[in-house]
């Protein structure tokens, strides 16, 4: 079990230093001096205050220095949790930035991600059985995952927010409120969150139920579950057997599923301002913002890392032939 | 207390029409009695095998009786089956290796298995530990999951499940076809001892091979196309076979020690037909080498000392000349 | 979006149950295929509706009278017959049918060119490892994990985000480079439980290449999944270049359904419910990626005896 964990933390420190490295290159491999576009966008009028800022950020940049030193500056100032500073809003540093946004957007992830999965696996395995739901559900889950995610945020919102005012059209929380820790306060944030993670946990829903009812009915199919019907087993218990066999790749499907869910955040936030990371980042890319563009890729990257380690764990909890193939060999 | 089964016909659906894999089998296996079914791929044999416990979705009832010690087998009601299954009638099935459920252990799903079945009595889990011991399994083998046994070890395993309950009817089907001969012929032996034991009152077992049923078998049912040809004694079948198709098919088997320059192997040139739309009268006519034109009708089943037998050219030809027979075709 | 498959779709997804799955079945005589594809309902009505879509790509931007980004008619028209605008127009007045038409043939060529892309890495990764085996198959095992963490989303906006003039070449080819892990590991399973057959045994015997082998003995064997699997990845690079587009990293010099929707929604148009502006390119998506996955699942039926009802 050992060699499965190394294995995967091996991978997984591989993908991490990949991912820095192309984060840490990108700016460099762009055609023409990366300060003088940063610059651009600044436009100083003043040419001695220009110079200034100019000489500020070759050395803020390390673009005196070696190409290999300022790679491992990089990751030192990485480690020090300096990420740089924002230009849009300067002189906010991207960290903070980070710290401030990160938390709209795991709320509205993490809710979207366990309950739609939860949810979809509950419904596939009944419409697995049940003929009639399987009729509305199968359609309905077809439309569901084929639907762009900021698709059906836009619908949403044209619908319940502009056409009838059932839910604010956007934003985190109402701009007019005191923030605390009031329930005023906290009512407005769920009030606000609402749409949006409908919008995120009904598109997940749609795939999670599909994959569920098709895996329930190859289950069914199984060899176990033809011996246990010929020895009379009660269908209570071979949907149970197949439930759990089911579950295992709607597991892994999580950890595949997360790169999907994540773009979806990101579009839902922008369709309703939602000021999570989506929206950060949004506004990083039109405005050329490239150390807030960095900065998230890797917050990002590092969050999608840990969530499969921790998916791998459950996966060998769950799984017993995986934990028994591990004690005779690798996978 | 025995089995009978009286003009059984199972039809299977498809698109084209039904294939009438099963249509009209009649025999019966006495208590104590192991009873081989054989023949070549598509006969029919575990069609009757599956029939005899649980009808798949694309099987369909046709007509027949099954009595079992003395009570009609519901065939055609999945429900009323139910209480059937596995106390009276049981299977030792021929994905055996993969029967078991992949993530549970084995004794946890036994357990399961019996409570469900309103069976986990007192004395039920020394019985299992006892048995498994018979088939040279130690009771830890219960804690384990099913990857963690090898093929052979996991077939034992399905054996002593399928006759816990002490099953009237046991149908083998094909256990030993994904075997090796050792292990083959400890299967067999096993089979034989839950007899002696009183594990099992009946027994059918399923297989292409001749070979194994000579060994274990007290009697050999011989089907064609979805109809029964012979029925003999097991010693009889291969030493005095009189089916035109028994005969070919035994003189199919090779021999220990005898060579092929001197006894040439035969085939049988041709295929079995197509059961969607089979031919009228004797079903073998058109590979038979003692075809005549009586064989346009369909030769009645006649059994009389132990041996029944469908064919009406059966005893016109000595059984030498058959090979010869075969030559000139 | 997905830069993966649903877990619906992929069959019985990841390992180890991939392993298990139904496997590949050679085609069936043709008449009798044929007539099991006609009589499937999924498959034609995939088959139907993406045709559809297909001609109003191909025919569409013919029809229209306006070119997609000239700012020539009336400003948030709702559709109408006069001078064409069927579709109304845009804030600025621009042709929303006009650019409909123009981002529908987009999408069919991303589509077809980053599912292609992913289809053509993901079969020589799949069938290299399934068919070599031993250290070659533990590194590509290695490559395939590293790519399938990288939340290649987030990657994609990095890179896309500092390049400045991007094509729809451009777009294709990252998509294709980042969705393959997934196909790779599936395929590279059916190669295993293939590889083991006697035909491949009797082919390497004779002598052929490796190549060969795998070209003209394994991937007919599996023709039909990866027809599917083509598909599958088809709707996907649809869904994510929407999503790439959406943010505003799509082709710089033209207009497509994502860059429509995230148009209309800079402009206010829910607002002002422009509803011609923002409705149509996702349900032409919607339309587009069901009716796939649909056909697939038809697909699936036909080419598997055993899915088949009866």
């Amino acid at each position: 079990m050992l060699r499965y964990f190394l294995r995967k933390l091996f991978v997984y420190g591989l993908t991490f230093v990949l991912a820095v490295t192309i984060d840490w290159s990108i700016p460099h491999l762009m055609p023409g001096n990366p300060v003088l576009t940063l610059m651009g966008r600044i436009q100083i009028q003043d040419p001695k205050v220009a110079q200034h800022l100019y000489a500020h950020y070759m050395r803020a940049f390390n673009l005196d220095l070696p190409l290999w030193k300022q790679y491992w500056y990089f990751w030192v100032s990485l480690f020090h949790g300096d990420l740089g500073t924002s230009i849009l809003q300067f002189p906010s540093s991207v960290t903070s930035i980070i710290v401030h946004a990160a938390p709209y957007t795991l709320g509205l992830l993490i809710p979207a991600i366990l309950l739609s999965w939860y949810a979809g696996n509950k419904v596939g395995a009944l419409a697995a059985r049940r003929k009639v739901l399987d009729n509305t559900v199968l359609p309905l889950g077809y439309a569901l995952t084929a639907t762009p995610y900021m698709w059906l945020a836009i619908i949403l919102s044209w619908t319940l927010a502009v056409i009838w005012h059932v839910f604010p059209v956007g934003y985190g929380y109402d701009p007019t409120a005191t923030r605390g820790f009031t329930s005023a306060f906290i009512g407005s944030l769920a009030y606000h969150w609402f749409l949006p993670f409908m919008s995120l946990f009904l598109v997940s829903f749609g795939g999670w139920a599909i994959g569920m009812r098709n895996m329930i009915i190859y289950e069914l199919e199984s060899d176990y579950a033809h011996y246990l019907s010929a020895l009379g087993a009660p269908q209570r218990l071979i949907r149970k057997y197949a439930f759990r066999n089911a579950m295992l790749p709607q597991i892994t499907g999580l950890a595949l599923s997360l790169g999907a869910i994540l773009g979806g955040a990101l579009v839902t936030e922008i369709v309703f301002s939602y000021p999570g990371l989506g929206y950060q980042i949004y506004r990083a890319i039109t405005n050329e913002d490239y150390f807030v563009i960095q900065g998230i890729f890797l917050f990002i990257i590092v969050g999608v890392l840990v969530a499969n380690f921790l998916i791998d764990i459950a996966y060998l909890i769950v799984d017993p032939r995986t934990r028994i193939g591990m004690a005779g060999g690798g996978s | 207390m025995s089995l009978h089964v009286e003009d059984l016909r199972v039809y299977y659906r498809t698109l084209a029409g039904d294939v009438k894999a099963l249509d009209g089998v009649s025999f019966d296996v006495a208590d104590g009695e192991i009873m081989g079914l054989a023949g070549e791929s598509g006969c029919g044999k575990s069609t009757l095998g599956k029939a005899l416990i649980r009808l798949d979705g694309r099987m369909r009832y046709v007509g027949g009786r099954v009595v079992l010690d003395g009570e009609e087998l519901p065939i055609w009601d999945d429900g009323a089956m139910n209480d059937f299954r596995f106390r009276h009638v049981s299977i030792v099935p021929q994905y055996a290796m993969s029967a078991l459920n992949p993530t549970r252990k084995i004794g946890r799903m036994i357990h399961e298995l019996l409570r469900t079945r309103g069976a986990n009595r007192n004395g039920a889990q020394e019985e299992l530990e006892r048995r498994l011991e018979l088939v040279g399994l130690g009771p830890d083998v219960l804690g384990l999951y099913p990857i963690e046994l090898s093929g052979g070890m996991k077939q034992r395993v399905v054996m002593v499940i399928s006759t816990l309950l002490d099953p009237s009817l046991l149908i083998a089907d094909e256990i030993t076809s994904a075997l090796d001969v050792s292990t083959q012929k400890a299967v067999a032996q096993t089979l034989v001892e839950f007899r002696d034991r009183g594990f099992v009152k009946s027994t059918i077992v399923i297989t292409h091979d001749i070979a194994v049923l000579v060994q274990v078998a007290d009697t050999i049912l011989v089907m064609y196309a979805g109809k029964l040809a012979e029925k003999a004694p097991a010693e009889e079948i291969v030493s005095s076979p009189r089916h035109p198709y028994t005969r070919l098919l035994v003189s199919s088997l090779p021999e220990v020690g005898v060579r092929y320059a001197e006894k040439k192997l035969y085939g049988i040139p041709g295929r079995p037909p197509s059961l969607l739309d089979p031919p009228t009268g004797c079903r073998f006519r058109d590979r038979c080498p003692l075809a005549t034109d009586r064989c346009l009708q369909e030769p009645p089943w006649v059994e009389q000392d132990g041996r029944g037998i469908a064919c009406w050219e059966a005893a016109a030809v000595a059984p030498e000349i058959l090979p010869v027979l075969v030559e000139t075709r | 979006m997905s830069s993966a498959p649903p877990t619906a779709l992929a069959t019985p997804a990841d390992s180890p149950q991939l392993e298990t799955l139904r496997g590949p079945k050679p085609m069936s005589s043709l008449r009798e295929a044929v007539h099991f594809a006609l009589g499937n309902r999924k498959l034609v009505f995939g088959v139907s509706v993406t045709s559809a879509m297909l001609l109003f790509a191909i025919f569409g931007p013919l029809l229209a009278r306006h070119a997609p980004l000239t700012y020539e008619g009336g400003l948030g028209l709702a559709p109408t017959t006069h001078d064409g605008y069927w579709f109304g127009t845009t804030l600025q007045g621009q042709d929303v049918f006009s650019q409909f038409v123009t981002g529908l043939r987009l999408a069919f060529i991303v589509g077809a060119l980053g599912g292609g892309i992913a289809a053509g890495i993901g079969m020589l990764v799949g069938f290299t490892a399934g068919y070599r085996g031993g250290v070659v198959d533990e590194v590509l095992n290695m490559l395939t994990n590293v790519v399938l963490v990288i939340p290649t989303f987030a990657l994609l906006l990095v890179i896309a985000a500092y390049l400045r003039v991007r094509g729809i070449m451009t777009e294709s080819v990252f998509i294709g480079f980042t969705s393959w892990p997934w196909a790779a590991r599936a395929l590279r399973a059916q190669t295993f439980s293939l590889v083991s057959r006697d035909f491949v045994d009797l082919a390497r015997l004779s002598g052929r290449s490796s190549w060969k082998i795998i070209f003209r003995e394994i991937a007919p064997n599996m023709s039909s999944y990866l027809f599917m699997m083509f598909i599958l990845l088809f709707g996907g690079a649809i869904l994510i270049a929407a999503t790439l587009d959406f943010i505003g990293l799509g082709p710089s010099n033209t207009i497509s359904l994502g860059m429509m929707m995230q148009l209309s929604v800079q402009n206010a148009a829910l607002q002002l419910h422009l509803w011609w502006w923002f409705l149509p390119p996702g349900l032409a998506i919607m339309a587009i990626v069901g009716s796939l996955y649909v056909m697939n699942v038809g697909l699936d039926e036909v080419f598997n005896p055993k899915l088949r009802e009866m």
